[in-house]
């Protein structure tokens, strides 16, 4: 049930008279105009979804109104009165409040300390006592349950952004900016939040609500406003719409938002994990216990909430991370504690989930990028001296079959948009001809159109026989590729199911533990 | 051996580790104050030599000592304003820009001394101040309550640091501004206003520090304070970022520096010996580092400038 459906008109109910209105905002960055005579209005007691693709201009229409950017044209009326807000401190004492999407949360601190940051006077005794006695009642009236005195650090995810919310709540934020507030939580917490956000809006709040996901957008949306290219390319609401023509808004032309996996071959087992122990960063295990076999010609799923146990699992497969116990096989032989480089002759490509951080140089360009893994090979090296000609004629040839849009090969990698840099790791890693793949989080702020060109690449890979290992938080993706989902909970496996024998609130419930 | 391990011997050599900790103690503490912010000065020793001159200076010319201690408050004020403009301004790299400041004290305080002063005039030194009633304790009165108003002050700074840290609204910030300035900023707290603040502090107290290492010898001379601004960098991380910490590490290095000073004195270590022992302090620094090496506590956004865009 939407909010739009409630019938009968309350005192809180939606009124006409909107409490936000940006009229013609447009903010120029050098060579780009980032939002384009953008209007949003939001009325009280309502959900406002922006919607747009990265770099469509949602974060810094939002960043205008947060005061952390000044816009180069354009008015703002806050409940009728033409507002003028230069830092976060003005937005706050409007009565706007904002969920980052990265939360905006000291970790050393406790929840209490963090809401009461800027609160009172710079220099005075940090009486905690008021602070929690109010954050209890708050937190009591949302059901927003949370120990004031826990630590950050302490916290889970889903912990974490409750903090957040309730500083805003704390502060009786009348209008709340949400940036994807759903990235990050499991499916049972996104029916909480969306539990709370009800609520909110029923206290007569206007809500702000930024995702890309369609299906979030629909459930909960009064408005939807769409953003492509700095400029609003369309306005409507869940009713007088659908997904389809929600994704044809954004992207500027039809997409096809359901896959045809197809069946495919499965042959021999490529990739054997057996009881895999993993230490993650902090010394403690981060994988325990997991076993699990990849086939040829099959897409293996890793679901889970981030931060299970997956990037570690990833990079002890690779040779990135040390192996505590336990075996890991590539085409049968024994690859733990190998280097990277050994793992790779083995016959395993890896998609690594920080692509700018483990996948690309962005200093380098596009094809010294494509060229990171082969170039020792003939014909484009010969006794240690670079053949460019060769290079270059390959990479041409790659940049065209994975249509990376970039002017030329010879550009710097991080002059790309994300899923174009996506588009050169991926071109790299297929092109390799492993037989085996690690795949993590691939289509993690890559817009739809790429994201749909990823994942037909992807299936064309299983199609041609290879062993896919596709670990990603995105619970749809892992859905429709994986013809066999394993779900992550703290390094373990908390169960594993066939493709089609599951529902997404079975996995959810999984990967939040309850089997 | 047997001469040292007397009564008196000892006081004495507990009594001088004390007051030799106090200029570690003033600059850590200031230091530590302005880490948890997130600003990293490693120009301690150039400012310590600026605050010791001007000190000195002070007392050559005007004879107040009083005065000697404004004035190394000012230089510290005005060298705390210089760095806030590097850092916090024009948000140049903390570590090297903390390297000019240091060059700059080096090189100016031993120009100014070799075309105002010449050859070195000794001054008046800090008289102590004995605390009625608690100074006539035996032993323990000797070694903790006949000192300087100075080292009085500076270990009473520890507690005030602390609750000024832990406990109040401005250490709130300092701790949030420190560890996540984008979180403090959206919340309306002024992150370069709080480091600007600690940045004052920590340079005021450096030259305070250098200004009570040159009115306890009662002199001046080329780098006078001799690294002691590079050590109280360490014993903030070797405090883990908390005042107390600064003050143990302040005081195992005064001790070093009293024992040496005493074993040298009564001829214990003598000749040769003695130029070795007076590395002592540097190599304790070293090891001390390589224990202090997981950097617990160490704030998160510390040298990192804040840029509100970014």
């Amino acid at each position: 049930m939407s909010v739009s459906t409630v019938p009968e008109p309350k005192p809180t109910s939606p009124s006409i008279t909107p409490m936000l209105e940006m009229k013609g905002i447009t903010k120029r960055f050098p060579g780009v105009i980032a939002n384009d005579r953008v209007d949003l209005s939001v009325r009280p007691g309502t959900v406002h979804t922006l919607l747009g693709e990265n770099g469509a201009g949602k974060s810094t229409l939002m960043k205008i109104l947060y005061g952390l950017y000044q816009p180069d044209e354009g008015e703002i009326f806050f409940e009728g009165k033409r507002i003028e807000i230069m830092s976060p401190a003005d937005a706050i004492n409007h009565g706007i409040g904002m969920i980052h999407q990265h939360f905006m949360l000291v970790p050393t601190l406790t929840v209490a300390e963090n809401v009461a940051l800027g609160l009172h006077p710079a220099l005075s005794r940090a009486d905690m006592g008021p602070v929690r006695r109010r954050l209890t009642e708050v937190s009591d009236q949302y059901g927003l349950k949370l120990d004031p005195d826990a630590y950050i650090w302490q916290l889970a995810v889903g912990e974490r952004q409750r903090a957040e919310i309730l500083k805003a709540l704390y502060r009786d934020a009348q209008l709340l900016v949400l940036d994807e507030p759903t990235a990050v939580l499991t499916p049972p917490e996104v029916d909480d939040l969306f539990a709370t956000l009800r609520q909110l809006t029923a206290d007569g709040r206007g809500l702000i609500f930024i995702s890309h996901k369609l299906h979030e957008v629909m459930e909960l949306a009064d408005e939807v406003t769409v953003l492509r290219d700095g400029e609003v390319s369309g306005h409507t609401t869940p009713a007088e719409s659908s997904r389809e023509h929600l994704a044809e808004l954004m992207v500027g032309r039809s997409v096809s938002l359901t896959r045809d996996v197809g069946v495919s071959e499965v042959g021999p087992a490529k990739l054997q994990v057996d009881n895999l122990y993993v230490r993650g960063d902090r010394g403690t295990d981060a994988v325990k216990g997991l076993s699990l076999e990849v086939r040829a010609g099959e897409v293996v799923g890793i679901a889970g909430v981030s931060g299970n146990g997956q990037r570690e699992l990833a990079e002890a497969i690779f040779g990135l991370r040390p192996v505590v116990s336990g075996s890991i096989a590539i085409n049968g032989e024994e690859v733990v504690d190998h280097t990277p480089k050994s793992v790779r002759t083995n016959g395993l490509a890896y998609i690594p989930e920080e692509r700018m951080k483990d996948g690309a140089i962005g200093d380098f360009t596009v094809a010294e990028n494509l060229m990171l893994v082969g170039y020792k090979e003939p014909p484009f090296a010969r006794r240690g001296f670079l053949n460019l000609e060769k290079i270059k004629e390959r990479c041409t040839d790659l940049v065209h079959r994975y249509a990376v849009k970039t002017p030329t090969v010879e550009t710097p990698t991080r002059n790309l948009s994300g899923g174009n840099i996506q588009k050169v790791v991926i071109a790299r890693e297929f092109s390799s001809e492993a037989e085996a793949m690690v795949v993590a989080q691939p289509t993690r702020g890559v817009d739809i159109g790429a994201a749909e060109y990823i994942h037909e690449q992807l299936l064309r890979q299983r199609a041609a026989g290879a062993a896919i290992l596709l670990i990603s938080e995105d619970l749809d993706e892992i859905m429709q590729l994986s013809d066999r989902i394993i779900v992550l909970l703290e390094g373990e496996a908390m169960g594993e199911v066939m493709r089609g024998d599951a529902t997404v609130g079975e996995i959810g419930l999984l990967m939040s533990g309850v089997r | 051996m047997g001469d040292f391990f007397t009564v008196s011997a000892l006081v004495v050599t507990f009594a001088s580790g004390i007051r030799l900790a106090t200029p570690f103690l003033l600059a850590s503490l200031g230091e530590t104050l302005g880490q948890r912010s997130g600003v990293l000065n490693l120009g301690v020793e150039g400012v310590m030599l600026l605050g010791a001159f001007g000190a000195y200076y002070t007392v050559l010319k005007a004879g107040s000592q009083p005065l000697a201690l404004l004035v190394a408050i000012a230089i510290g004020i005005v060298m705390g304003l210089l760095y806030a403009v590097v850092t916090l301004v024009m948000q140049a790299e903390q570590g090297i820009s903390g390297i000019g400041v240091f060059l700059f004290g080096l090189g100016f305080t031993d120009l100014a001394f070799q075309k105002w002063v010449g050859t070195p005039i000794p001054i008046a030194r800090l008289e102590p101040w004995p605390i009625p009633g608690l100074s006539d304790i035996p032993v323990i009165g000797e070694v903790l309550f006949q000192h300087n108003p100075l080292v009085y002050g500076a270990f009473l700074l520890v507690p005030i640091m602390t609750y000024l840290i832990s406990r109040t609204t401005f250490g709130l910030n300092v701790r949030a501004v420190g560890e996540t300035p984008e979180a403090a900023d959206t919340l309306g707290v002024s992150v370069n206003g709080t480091r600007l603040v600690t940045i004052i502090v920590a340079n005021v107290l450096a030259s305070l520090a250098g200004a009570v290492v040159a009115l306890e010898v009662g002199n001046f001379q080329q780098n006078l304070t001799a690294g002691r601004g590079f050590i109280a960098i360490a014993l903030v991380y070797f405090g883990a970022w908390r005042p107390f910490g600064a003050m143990v590490g302040s005081l195992l290095f005064g001790f070093v520096l009293a024992l040496v000073n005493q074993w040298g004195a009564l001829g214990i270590i003598s000749g040769s010996a003695s130029s070795l022992a007076a590395m002592a302090p540097a190599v304790l620094t070293i090891v001390v580092l390589v224990f202090i090496s997981n950097r617990v506590g160490q704030p998160a956004a510390l040298t990192r400038p804040f840029d509100r865009s970014n």
